[in-house]
């Protein structure tokens, strides 16, 4: 069984121009199959790169990649909800869209659909009514350990996926901490979170590098990394990977760093290696999937 | 406008006694283990205990709910199941669950048993909550505290269930159920653990200039100078260093009080007003429902509603929280 490379939707703030052009690196270059688009974290954002993506979606489809159209992951308004409703209603077959909240699964239901990490799924009774709904995958919440990960995946109704690289999506607010930490208020931010392409980096008051903050959505500071992980997880029969974007690596490297694992070309402690060569200054975690605390490395 | 229902907490028979007294129209508990939220040392209700409430509770004519709403482990949902269970045979008025799985199992085992969605599944709009609905008859959603009044009103005008909202306690800043913070620092979330920055990661040193220094794992929280008053460091309340500025990052220590605006969330159609801390002790829970008792019932007569909780907020600042839409 082949294993599908997931470049999961863009968290970050980018410039249009940043935004079209990293897709269209990834439709020309990148080693995956699979590439989300569209605004997850903040229903402001969507105007800008609007613009540019129907150019987006038909260079993808045009280097025969899998196309997930994501869907926000907070909705708190009637515009954020229409959002979400027109994106549901696109119904087409090279076209997948991805819930990121309850009301995109409820909206998708019964027609082929993904399950975003952004959707609680804990356990096989989550995942088999969602199964029963029409989900094809599922991409995992971040904090499950290797022992979830493996009762999730024996008999399971649908693709599992999970996230293997990049900053992991920690929390989720009403409120904007980028603005709040620029003095601003939400509705006049001034789009300040595009200042930081991969997050505002967070520390402690000691100085110890802690979270990174995208707007509304809190990320942890180290990058996480699982290449080591997985042989383990392609044991347990999960065979999706999901890569994160981030502006200051070069997403196409670390695609092709992780299909070496995966088809047993590079050892996962030299892709570890190289994916520390590729991201500069970043620190790595993988403390979830050994069951332990979070941000640990090991 | 149907008269607006007090729902209280309780971690403790003493509590839930307390509660009781100072009329409360149901209070809300759960077992003692992670089936819960509030899955802390000393705290919640043996079968037996809740056996006593329940029988104590409805010889005063106040409901009891059972929170089972943390998410069950992949491999082993026995406990979650089981809690459900005995929930229905005890009698409980009402079971509050988050997770799919576990709303999809008790439907079809307990069918009337009565469900309401608990705030952990973090259920903002009315398409979500119609799926709850729709999927597993659930008759009351807890509102995440993300929703301005304004939000609320437009909800309830869009679904047909009942709604219940945080009225005062402790206030998350991150959309409920939806948070990873306390596992990334410490290993246990409130999804999986049922605790949020648990006691047993939390530490305080005294730094080289003389200040407390409150620490959750490896990750300092905040610093305090001698005459500032050093508060627990959950997480998301902690003092954070980011473009070379110190800050309350996510959150002044503030909790939430919307007492003041209870005439509105009336008006925007909330059925109940749910009081946070199960943690806390009986005077606690007696003041603050005692409080709220006047100030729901003064709201029925018409008159202005005051409450004053001030010694009670350990000098913590109130909010109305993300009622405001200034908040944010």
């Amino acid at each position: 069984m082949n294993t599908t490379l997931v470049m999961g939707p863009v968290l970050f703030n980018w410039t249009p121009e940043d935004w079209r052009d990293f897709h269209f690196r990834m439709a020309d270059e990148a080693d995956v199959d699979v590439v989300c688009v569209g605004e997850v974290v903040c229903s402001k954002r969507a105007p800008f790169f609007e613009p540019y993506m129907a150019d987006v979606i038909e260079r993808l489809l045009a280097a025969d990649k899998q196309v997930i159209l994501s869907t926000l992951a907070l909705i708190m308004n009637k515009r954020e909800m229409k959002s979400v409703r027109d994106t549901a209603a696109i119904d087409e077959d090279n076209i997948i869209v991805e819930a990121n909240d309850v009301s995109a699964v409820a909206l998708l239901g019964g027609r082929p659909h993904a399950v975003g990490p952004f959707v609680n799924v804990y356990n096989e009774g989550t995942l088999a009514y969602l199964a029963r709904n029409g989900a094809r995958s599922v991409c995992l919440p971040v904090e499950l350990g290797m022992d979830a990960l493996g009762a999730l995946a024996k008999d399971s109704p649908a693709e599992l996926e999970v996230m293997v690289f990049g900053r992991l999506p920690l929390a989720i607010s009403a409120r904007c901490y980028h603005a709040r930490a620029h003095g601003l208020h939400k509705d006049g931010c001034q789009y300040v979170c595009i200042e930081d392409a991969d997050g505002m980096e967070v520390e402690t008051l000691d100085g110890e590098p802690f979270l990174a903050i995208n707007g509304v959505q809190t990320l942890s500071h180290a990058y996480t990394d699982l290449s080591a992980a997985v042989p383990d997880l392609l044991d347990l029969g999960i065979r999706r990977l999901r890569l994160s974007p981030h502006a200051s690596v070069d997403m196409v490297a670390v695609s092709e760093t992780y299909r070496a694992v995966i088809d047993g070309k590079t050892a996962p402690d030299e892709a570890s290696e190289r994916l520390s060569a590729l991201a500069g200054d970043a620190t790595f975690c993988n403390g979830y999937i050994n069951n332990q605390t979070g941000y640990t490395f090991s | 406008m149907t008269a607006l229902e007090l729902v209280c907490p309780a971690g403790t028979p003493a509590a839930l006694k307390a509660a009781v007294s100072s009329g409360a129209d149901a209070v809300y508990l759960g077992f003692r283990d992670a089936t819960n939220a509030r899955n802390f040392p000393g705290l919640n209700f043996s079968r037996d205990e809740l056996q006593q409430g329940i029988d104590h509770a409805h010889d005063n004519g106040c409901k009891i709910f059972l929170a089972i709403n943390t998410f069950p482990t992949a491999g082993d949902s026995t406990a979650w199941h089981q809690a459900v269970d005995d929930g229905a045979s005890l009698g409980v008025d009402a079971v509050i669950l988050a997770d799919i799985g576990m709303l999809d199992y008790a439907s079809r085992k307990h069918p009337d048993l009565r469900r309401h969605l608990s705030v952990q599944a973090s259920a903002s709009n009315p398409e979500a909550i119609r799926f709850y609905q729709d999927a597993f008859d659930v008759k009351r959603v807890v509102l995440p505290r993300v929703l301005s009044v304004a939000e609320i009103a437009a909800l309830n005008k869009e679904i047909d269930v009942e709604t219940e909202v945080f009225v005062f306690g402790g206030l998350c800043v991150m959309a409920e159920g939806r948070c990873a913070l306390s596992s990334y620092a410490t290993g246990q979330s409130p999804n999986t653990n049922g605790v949020c920055s648990p006691a047993c990661a939390v530490r305080y040193d005294e730094d080289e200039n003389g200040r407390m220094v409150s620490k959750l794992g490896d990750f300092t929280i905040n610093a305090f100078e001698a005459d500032e008053a050093a508060g627990y460091p959950t997480l998301c309340k902690g003092r954070f260093v980011a473009n070379g500025e110190a800050s309350y990052l996510f959150e002044d220590p503030v909790s939430l009080n919307a007492a003041s605006i209870l005439p509105d969330l009336a008006k925007a159609g909330v059925t109940g007003l749910k009081i946070e801390g199960r943690q806390r002790g009986k005077a606690y829970i007696a003041k603050v429902v005692t409080s709220f008792r006047r100030a729901v019932d003064s709201m029925d007569d018409g008159a202005v509603v005051e409450t004053d909780l001030t010694e009670i907020t350990e000098g913590q600042r109130k909010t109305a929280g993300a009622y405001q839409k200034t908040w944010r």
